[in-house]
């Protein structure tokens, strides 16, 4: 019998520093929940505004599988390795630590907020070689469709991680219902809504509401509201 | 009363950085090495409360590394540490010591 747990958007972390007002759904930085400390190997999921020509100056990482998802707004990024790039909304960006990274990370506008979503999971392999990749997400494809942007895969659609961990993004139309298949054994989905209404296994999820369920094949999705966008977190429950 | 934090990773800069992280709070004394050595002799002359494995330790060397702490100091605690920096670093500490 499946499991869920549910993280209204009001209990998440959420710590505003003026130029960046960040919510957390899982403990990160001075947010500490004993409760919250991840859902499977999904250990960072933040939801960061910030303001123009702000950001993040230069600081390592290491052994973690980073994801960040532009929602609006662009980000300029430099690293160790050489990389220099600006992300944009409609474009997703991953960074392997593994063996230890250094970068910067700043809102590449002067005059506009930057949202984005930076999600951070455990990788399978400890120490691997860092990597840094960037794509344009199928925007298109993501109307009524969950559409895959990340997997463990190079061949597969989207950008790929050190991880047995699927992302799918879609857009949905008012009253459009669909199933989506979970693709391991062992793995749960979190389900994080961007923006409207939804209803995933019978529990109502408004913007910003986490649903994480696990011991299940399948989950039953339906949008509530014509505005509705939701990130799909299949991930490792072990690790 | 100060928890003593022995941080262990390979790569210099954010073995400074931990550093940094670990002695900003008043609470904590954080000691960190890049040497499996190093930590070694420091674990045989100073209780330490908690050990961080950061990044770079082979499996190898952390199965040695934790068969002289259960050895020198069977009391001390030894966590992984992930993500080289401050998101993770507050929980993980609280998560072993708590």
């Amino acid at each position: 019998m499946s499991q869920f747990i549910l993280h209204k958007e009001n209990t998440r972390g959420h710590a505003n520093h003026g130029w960046l007002n960040a919510h957390h759904s899982f403990s990160f930085a001075n947010y500490y929940n004993p409760e919250r400390m991840h859902f499977g190997v999904l250990r960072v999921l933040n939801d960061d505004l910030i303001d123009g020509g702000m950001g993040f100056g230069t600081h390592p990482h290491d052994n973690m599988e980073i994801i960040t998802i532009p929602l609006a707004g662009a980000i300029a990024h430099k690293d160790s390795m050489g990389n220099s790039a600006v992300i944009k909304s409609g474009e997703i960006q991953v960074m392997s630590a593994g063996t230890g990274v250094s970068h910067s990370e700043f809102n590449a506008l002067p005059d506009q907020q930057l949202n984005l979503l930076q999600i951070w999971l455990f990788p399978n392999k400890k120490n691997v070689t860092p990597r840094y990749d960037q794509q344009n997400l199928d925007v298109e494809a993501m109307h009524n469709n969950f559409q895959q942007i990340l997997s463990p895969n190079q061949d597969d659609a989207g950008v790929w991680i050190h991880q047995d961990a699927w992302f799918s993004l879609g857009k949905f139309d008012n009253g459009f219902e669909t199933e989506y298949k979970i693709k391991k054994a062992g793995n749960g989905v979190y389900a994080f809504v961007i923006s409207g209404e939804v209803t995933i296994d019978g529990q109502t999820l408004s913007k910003r509401d986490g649903l994480g369920i696990w011991d299940a094949e399948s989950i039953s999705f339906k949008a509530n509201t014509a505005d509705a966008e939701v990130l799909l977190m299949d991930v490792p429950m072990e690790f | 009363m100060q928890t003593k934090i022995l941080y262990i990773g390979r790569d210099t800069e954010i073995t400074i950085v931990m550093k940094r992280l670990l002695n900003a709070r008043p609470e904590w004394k954080g000691i960190c090495v890049c040497s499996d050595d190093e930590a070694i002799s420091i674990l045989k002359m100073q209780d330490i409360d908690l050990v961080l494995l950061g990044n770079g330790i082979t499996p190898e060397c952390e199965k040695v590394l934790k068969a002289h702490i259960t050895g020198l100091k069977p009391n001390t605690k030894v966590i992984q540490h992930y993500g080289g920096g401050s998101g993770l670093l507050y929980g993980e500490i609280m998560g072993a010591l708590n």
